[in-house]
């Protein structure tokens, strides 16, 4: 009989905590393809869908109800396996990343002490590079499988624009962990609820990061893989019922998760701004705190997925030649710029000015 | 039997037999996948070592970059299982004798070395920790760093070189 040495109550509180997690992101997601039609059809001056429920607002639902009950083909020329681990795989990915995103501070339950973070790994940003990178292989597995060469072209669009887009991407926040000092995003937002939040020292990195995650989650005006002109649909094309659901998800859930992240390392995460969060705590207990910082965090986001959907139904679409131009003769020189000015100012903030 | 032994155990088995599906399996994509769990396995490794650093530098650089762009050209080329060439019966045994002396020599280098004695350190240990290591690659290694950066540019050069060339 072997015994296992296991902290029950510990491994049951984090199986909680990634199920509330999982189940909120979807949930979201689910409501920004809702948000994401009202927000298109406020911009182009109509309704958008106000049939199902008050104001539309089972929209989402009925969708889900639809992709459900569709028929679900497999191309018989296609690699069946790898046509279904494709987009098992892009939905996976879009919601590891959660793992290391402090949603809160913590809360106080049971007589436990559960800090609302799945995991505060010392290496947070990294982890966070790594599982972005291995969302190429959802698109790429199955724009191969599908055994079409429309797909083939619009999954290798977006693996290199995906890749060409994270070098920026990493050396921006490279510019962010100077100033920090940290690679873990609980400790980042600990020193931003102290003081400024990262945007007013990193504007540029800011901006520089922002675009980058337009492309990453293949957004207008960055959605060349889903290119219909030139493409038909995308990598997507021999896709149907839920397993296409999973993909169009996919975005959505990448998308909900990149604000996050921006508004953890750039705007405070679930600071609540011109309020002293310790003093605050004091006066009305912990879990109270821990609910209005969520939601804090959550308004932040809110915003961005606004301005996701602001942005793609304002700007066209770039061709892949001027795609590629900005993102390495524009976003990479000026990051490394960037780089250079922040490692200087750290440099003379520490040993003084030097002339 | 504790949790770090299970996921060892777990991660060895995943390790070796995906690396065995690399070189068993027809299709070249599934070669490339395999490789991938493979990548993944060894960087769980690298953890239950309490090396964070390394396991993710492992998915970041191998798993995520390089084999992209070995999916990106056996794509391209569309290999199938029925198109690849058999190979030539004399190759195969010069490979296992090729094999069989490699790890010959691979036995006898590591029978005598000195860390027989030493254990693993699971889940504790500093030196893998990302703060150690940026410490130690600029103050006691950073000749070496330096050089190794010099050598990825001019790789950098050589490539433009090449990709330049009419």
């Amino acid at each position: 009989m072997v015994t296992l040495a296991i902290d029950l109550a510990f491994i049951l509180e984090k199986f909680v905590l990634i199920a509330v997690i999982i189940v909120i992101s979807l949930l979201v997601a689910l409501y920004t393809t809702f948000g994401e039609r009202k927000v298109a059809g406020y911009i182009q001056d109509r309704y958008g869908p106000n049939r199902a429920g008050p104001g539309g607002i089972f929209q989402p639902f009925a969708d889900g109800i639809k992709l459900f009950m569709k028929e679900d083909v497999i191309p018989n020329s296609s690699n069946k396996f790898l046509f279904v681990l494709g987009p098992a795989v892009a939905m996976t990915m879009a919601m590891l990343t959660s793992a290391v995103i402090p949603w809160g501070r913590e809360i106080e339950l049971f007589g436990r002490t559960i800090p609302l973070q799945i995991a505060d790994i010392n290496i947070g940003i990294l982890y966070v590079f790594g599982v972005v990178s291995m969302g190429v292989y959802g698109i790429m597995i199955g724009g191969w499988a599908s055994n079409n060469k429309f797909s083939l072209l619009a999954a290798l669009r977006g693996a290199s624009q995906m890749i060409s887009y994270e070098l920026a991407m990493g050396l921006a926040i490279i510019a962010l962990l100077m100033l920090t000092g940290s690679l873990s995003l609980k400790t980042i937002v600990e020193q931003q609820s102290t003081g400024w939040w990262n945007i007013f020292y990193q504007p540029l990195g800011f901006l520089i990061f922002l675009v980058c995650a337009f492309a990453e989650c293949n957004r207008t005006p960055f959605d060349l893989p889903e290119a219909e002109s030139e493409l038909n649909q995308g990598y997507h094309q021999e896709y149907s019922s839920m397993k296409l659901g999973f993909y169009l998800f996919a975005e959505y859930v990448n998308m909900f998760i990149s604000s996050a992240l921006m508004a953890t390392l750039y705007f405070g995460g679930y600071d609540i701004p011109f309020v002293n969060d310790a003093a605050l705590t004091e006066s009305i207990g912990t879990n109270l705190m821990a609910l209005l910082q969520t939601i804090s965090l959550f308004a932040k986001v809110g915003f961005f997925l606004f301005f996701f959907m602001w942005v793609r139904w304002t700007i066209p679409r770039f061709r892949y030649d001027q795609l590629m131009k900005l993102g390495w003769k524009s976003l990479i020189p000026l990051a490394l710029f960037n780089m250079v000015i922040t490692g200087l100012i750290v440099l003379i903030k520490e040993n003084g000015w030097p002339f | 039997m504790n949790i770090t032994q299970i996921l060892f155990w777990f991660l060895t088995v995943l390790a070796i037999g995906s690396s065995l599906m690399v070189i068993t399996s027809r299709n070249p994509v599934y070669s490339v996948l395999s490789l991938i769990v493979t990548f993944f396995a060894l960087s769980g490794h690298y953890i239950l070592l309490n090396a964070q650093f390394l396991a993710i530098v492992n998915l970041i650089v191998y798993a995520g970059a390089i084999m992209v762009l070995f999916l990106f050209v056996i794509m391209l080329m569309n290999l199938n299982a029925e198109t690849e060439p058999q190979k030539n019966k004399w190759l195969r045994f010069a490979g296992i004798i090729a094999g069989g002396c490699f790890l010959l020599v691979m036995v006898a280098a590591l029978r005598d070395a000195d860390s027989r004695a030493a254990t693993a350190m699971t889940t504790y240990g500093e030196t893998g920790l990302i703060q150690h290591l940026g410490k130690v690659l600029f103050n006691e290694y950073v000749v070496p760093f330096e050089i190794s950066s010099v050598l990825f540019l001019s790789a950098m050069v050589g490539a433009v070189v090449l990709g330049k060339k009419e």
